[in-house]
């Protein structure tokens, strides 16, 4: 029997892979998550990130590969992995017709707490998750953030030694979003392992201590946001040009005050271009100046730190929300 | 702006531990409350029979609980047959002679309860399918419940709802006129064998419902069948009557056997192999599709 040390590493997978037929969703995924932290998984619709939380909760069989929790591996024991897993799915996994309490109630037994672990359990989650009020009411008049806290509180009550959010704002107003994100900041003080899934850079920017970026089913890039923004180098140089044709010229101009090359953005109508640059705010007269020799009417240049989205569109080629074919 | 197939090369990787100053290990006051929150040294999840009905029994509990909640669900599921019961008997009644009864509503009233048992059974796929859509099902998959609990909670909650509108259909059926003219036990042994028969079902139901993308399809796909298998029998008229082509399948049906097992316990006539032939097709297509279901309810699953 392999008992399980306590070890450091709460999340481990080595080459998964799963294929849908032709379709290889996840092609060689390596994943390390250290106790308590917190993990964004970050991805266009379609590069893999729910494919690769239900390889790790024991809801799909990878093709290749092997990943364990807790030191548990995932194929060879699927139960012990469940016991100590919660899982909140894309869209929230309530039973409407029952009130939050047995919702909660229902879940623990599943979980195989005994009766006053699960009212105690029930009674505390409630009371963080703010539902307290709304406990006895029937799920089906919820909001559509009560029902997010509820489906959390749910994953939470056999205090999972690693929680898997995938993609646990998604359809949430701003509101309930900005508060998800609070309530999932707390659970890292607690200290439960959180892997979330996300195709929203600002989420992973402010939610995840380290961030996996995935596409095609491969992780492409993996460190802390400032690593990653580090990555692809220094400032950059945002250009809007008057006229779409022009974006040669304009490319032209820019590149000798540029490192690297200047990029049209894929998704605008060709008049937004994008280049790394290290020197800073003086660059912007020198741009300006190099524009105009060449006889491009420019509408507004900006220098700033790079975001999330320009780290995705360096490594990809696409923005991190774009939801176009090419996905595949 | 090419995909290199190597990941680029951070300055620290995942390799954790490897350098406590920079790595993304945990800050020690984390680590601290992770010994009272991620309990890490957990009981194994207890298996074996006992865990399976107790999980089965909370499965069926949810789908329970809401039946005294929204009444007018199981009202509405009363009306069909209690409609096809008054129906049959007022507008067929007179025009309809079967050989060997005199009184149609006697050989009627079994043949309604039957199918109305029957059609009961299609509740299964659409709630099973209901749960699929809404993700409720992976919900459960994800915990270390049993496997089979899912589903046997599920035949069993359907099972205590068909039994609800069996009593209601009941009452209606004596109002107009329907008695047991068999012992009251003969009575109660028909009753158990339709319920055996519809619980069956429900167990290709469920194989239905975990085998269709929407509950929209669930809806047609647990009815459709329904149809020509409650009609092409003996529920409604003798299969002598029947075109040549359709006796044999009409007398073979096994809802005829069924149908005939109970009308013959209830009319205290003799019953002959019927009931035990009932018996036999019962256990049999539960035993088989209840694998079948089973494994569907795990096959993409890790075991």
């Amino acid at each position: 029997m392999s008992t399980p040390s306590i070890t450091d590493i709460a999340v481990e997978a080595h080459g998964l892979v799963k294929r849908f037929g032709d379709n290889v969703a996840v092609d060689g995924v390596d994943l390390q998550v250290p106790r308590g932290a917190i993990y964004g998984l970050l991805g266009p619709n379609g590069a893999g990130k729910t494919t690769t939380v239900r390889l790790l909760t024991t809801l799909l069989r990878p093709d290749a590969g092997s990943a364990t929790i807790d030191g548990i591996d995932v194929a060879r024991e699927p139960t012990r992995v469940r016991a100590r897993i919660g899982l909140t799915g894309q869209y929230a996994a309530v039973e409407e017709r029952l009130t939050a309490t047995e919702n909660l109630q229902m879940i623990g037994r599943l979980y195989r707490l005994d009766a006053t672990e699960v009212r105690t359990r029930a009674g505390e989650l409630l009371e963080r998750f703010d539902l307290v009020d709304a406990a006895d009411r029937v799920v089906k008049g919820y909001s559509g953030g009560m029902r997010r806290r509820l489906d959390i509180a749910m994953s939470l009550i056999a205090r999972p030694s690693v929680l898997f959010l995938d993609e646990p704002t998604t359809g949430l107003d701003p509101r309930s979003r900005l508060a998800m994100w609070e309530l999932i900041e707390e659970l890292e003080t607690d200290g439960t392992t959180v892997l979330l899934t996300t195709q929203y850079l600002d989420e992973a920017d402010r939610l995840a201590e380290r961030i996996v970026v995935i596409d095609t089913g491969r992780v492409i890039a993996q460190g802390s946001s400032d690593e990653l923004k580090d990555q692809i180098g220094g400032d950059r140089l945002s250009v809007t040009i008057a006229r779409a044709e022009n974006a040669g010229r304009a490319i032209e101009a820019l590149r000798p005050l540029c490192r690297g090359g200047v990029d049209v953005d894929p998704v605008g109508d060709g008049r937004h271009l994008t280049a790394s640059i290290s020197a800073g705010d003086r660059v912007v007269p020198s741009a300006i100046r190099a524009l105009d020799d060449a006889g491009v009417d420019v509408l507004d240049v900006e220098v700033r730190r790079p975001t999330l989205d320009d780290v995705f569109l360096t490594l990809t080629g696409k923005r991190a929300d774009d939801n176009g074919e090419e996905a595949a | 702006m090419s995909l290199d197939d190597e990941p680029p090369a951070f300055g620290h990787r995942a390799a954790v531990g490897a350098d406590p100053t920079s790595g993304p290990s945990p800050a020690p006051e984390r680590a601290a409350a992770v010994a009272d929150v991620a309990t890490l040294d957990r009981p194994e999840p207890a298996t074996g029979p006992i865990w399976v009905v107790r999980d089965s029994w909370v499965e069926a509990t949810r789908h329970l609980r809401v039946v005294p909640r929204n009444p007018e669900l199981l009202i509405f599921a009363t009306i069909q047959p209690v409609m096809f019961v008054l129906l049959f008997v007022y507008v067929f009644g007179g025009a309809i002679e079967v050989p060997g009864f005199e009184n149609y509503d006697q050989f009627l009233i079994p043949g309604i309860f039957a199918q109305s048992i029957v059609f009961g059974s299609a509740f299964t796929s659409v709630g099973i399918a209901e749960d699929m859509q809404k993700g409720y099902i992976d919900r459960l998959r994800s915990l270390p419940m049993s496997r089979s609990a899912v589903l046997i909670g599920r035949t069993v909650s359907d099972l205590v709802r068909n039994i609800i509108t069996f009593l209601v259909m009941l009452v209606v059926a004596f109002a107009v006129g329907f008695r047991f003219e068999g012992t009251f036990v003969e009575a109660l042994v028909a009753t158990a064998l339709l319920l055996a028969f519809s619980y069956a079902l429900s167990w290709i139901q469920a194989l239905i419902g975990l085998s269709v993308s929407s509950v929209e399809a669930a809806n047609s796909a647990g009815f459709i069948w329904m149809f020509p298998f409650t009609f092409v029998s003996s529920a409604f008229v003798d299969p002598s009557q029947m075109p040549d082509w359709l006796e044999p399948i009409a007398r073979n049906n096994p809802f005829t056997v069924a149908t005939n097992a109970a009308r013959a316990l209830y009319n205290g006539l003799p019953v002959g192999t019927d009931a035990m032939v009932t018996l036999g097709w019962s256990v049999g297509i539960t035993a088989v599709f209840a694998a079948l279901s089973i494994r569907k309810f795990g096959s993409s699953t890790v075991a």
